[in-house]
């Protein structure tokens, strides 16, 4: 199908054309690039909410139940899971649906899973740009679930509005070392399984740990959530909607949506510079000379990169002047 | 790895029989063969197959079944997957699957039927010859 076709066809609501302009967009083929540019004007109307949080904290289970007290509220919810590729075979086995078989039959529901394929953020690459097809589609809430995030993988915050970190009781170690990353990131802390001992402490352990943190203008609130029950969630959606609210409020709310946006543009660039430059440099054989030079100890590493930078510089520069 | 198609595939359990050892196996091997591998778990509906897999934009759907019950509910995948418009997928299946059955099950449109003892590479070779492409 032409992109044309599945722009209307997305516009329309039709689930199998989205699910369709979803792969064009997963596989960044020319057609996922047309459909990208012509139907981002049409996004900005989704509440984007990311949940993250380290393997095991209840992700998958707390996006279940977070789309069924948003469906009570009458919203539409899109979904994107994302779970880590292999870096071995490339493949993956993408299980959050698992956690969510019953929404699978609701019409008021779509949820997309992805491979991370090698993108080292705790999203896949594309994951923005499907949560925006979404969006497009007319999904009122649209959810990204990371794959399992320890400390540095903060990429969700260039994907989401609101980002809500999940943890669990007697995580304490895991908790403080999450607070230089993914606690920065977050708008909103959720203590999950906190029918579990020791859910009082966690909460504490995270207080302690916002007290030190600068204030902002926005202070994370911190709530005892247990997702397989459904306890806590509606307050959980309350506090989402309030910081979406807030995001979408004055002065402040512009800032964020630029900055939101420059990080988006800065991450899918430096994604496509990254790939490019290795593609170059692959391409010409400078990189597999320097790799000879700094595996017999001629040249030290740091050196070679300078050297291979250089090298696919002239090859673009070339490129370019033959146009 | 980034931005290149992988195969997709879709890997169910359809009705009541809770053992998905098998489903996990093979799951694994197109895992390892370099696909991305949808698990949905066990105790699948027919209309929960057909729309997982929609929603998915899988190639390959791979069901899993033990319980006797495939000429029941298999046609109803089938079925499902038609009134949702989704034409273009490749439809495997294991488990036990009696020899008198097979014929019926191809004739419906399952162009692969593995039983016990498959070699797991013949199941990845197969989807990689017949997965159709998607973009």
């Amino acid at each position: 199908m032409r992109a044309a076709e599945l722009a209307k066809g997305v516009l329309a609501g039709d689930r199998r054309a989205l699910a369709r302009a979803i792969s064009h967009v997963e596989a960044d083929s020319a057609v996922g690039r047309e459909l990208q540019a012509t139907l981002y004007a049409h996004t900005g109307r989704a509440q984007i909410v990311g949940i993250t949080g380290s393997a095991g904290a209840g992700k998958s289970t707390l996006v279940g139940a977070l789309a069924r007290d948003e469906r009570k509220r009458g919203r539409t919810v899109g979904i994107v899971a994302v779970d880590p590729s292999s870096p071995f075979s490339h493949g993956a086995i993408l299980g959050d649906r698992i956690r969510m078989q019953d929404l699978t039959g609701d019409g008021g529901v779509f949820m997309r899973s992805m491979a991370s394929r090698g993108n080292l953020g705790g999203l896949s690459e594309t994951a923005t740009g499907v949560a925006d097809l979404m969006d497009a589609a007319g999904f009122e809430v649209v959810m990204i679930e990371t794959v399992g995030a320890g400390q540095d993988e903060v990429e969700i915050a260039t994907a989401a509005q609101t980002t809500v970190l999940v943890t669990n009781p007697g995580g304490g170690d895991e908790i403080q070392s999450m607070k230089a990353g993914l606690m920065e990131v977050a708008q909103i802390l959720v203590v999950n399984k906190s029918d579990l001992a020791g859910a009082d402490t966690a909460v504490t352990q995270l207080k302690a740990l916002l007290a030190i943190a600068d204030p902002s203008a926005w202070r994370p609130p911190i709530l005892k959530v247990v997702a397989k029950t459904g306890e806590g969630v509606p307050e959980l959606v309350d506090r989402i909607d309030e910081h979406h609210a807030f995001m979408r409020s004055g002065e402040h709310g512009t800032r964020e949506r630029r900055e939101l946006a420059r990080k988006q543009i800065v991450a899918l660039t430096r994604a496509a510079l990254h790939r490019e430059a290795l593609e170059t440099a692959g391409r010409s054989g400078a990189l597999a000379a320097l790799v000879d030079a700094v595996a017999a100890r001629e040249r030290d590493p740091r050196s070679a990169a300078a050297l291979l930078l250089d090298a696919v510089r002239r090859e673009w520069a070339a490129e370019l002047a033959s146009r | 790895m980034a931005n290149e198609q992988r195969i997709r595939v879709l890997i169910a359990k359809p009705g009541l029989d809770g053992h998905d050892r098998g489903a996990k196996v093979v799951a694994r091997a197109l895992r390892d063969a370099g696909m991305e591998v949808i698990y949905t778990g066990i105790r699948q509906t027919p209309a929960m197959i057909a729309e997982a897999a929609l929603q998915e934009d899988a190639q390959v759907i791979g069901l899993s079944i033990l319980s006797g019950a495939h000429l029941e509910l298999f046609p109803r995948v089938v079925d499902e997957l038609k009134q949702r418009g989704v034409d273009d997928v490749l439809l495997f299946c294991g488990g036990i699957i009696p020899q008198q059955d097979i014929a019926r099950i191809k004739e419906i449109g399952f162009q692969g039927v593995f039983g016990p003892g498959t070699d797991t590479g013949d199941i990845i070779a197969f989807v990689k010859a017949h997965a159709p492409a998607r973009t």
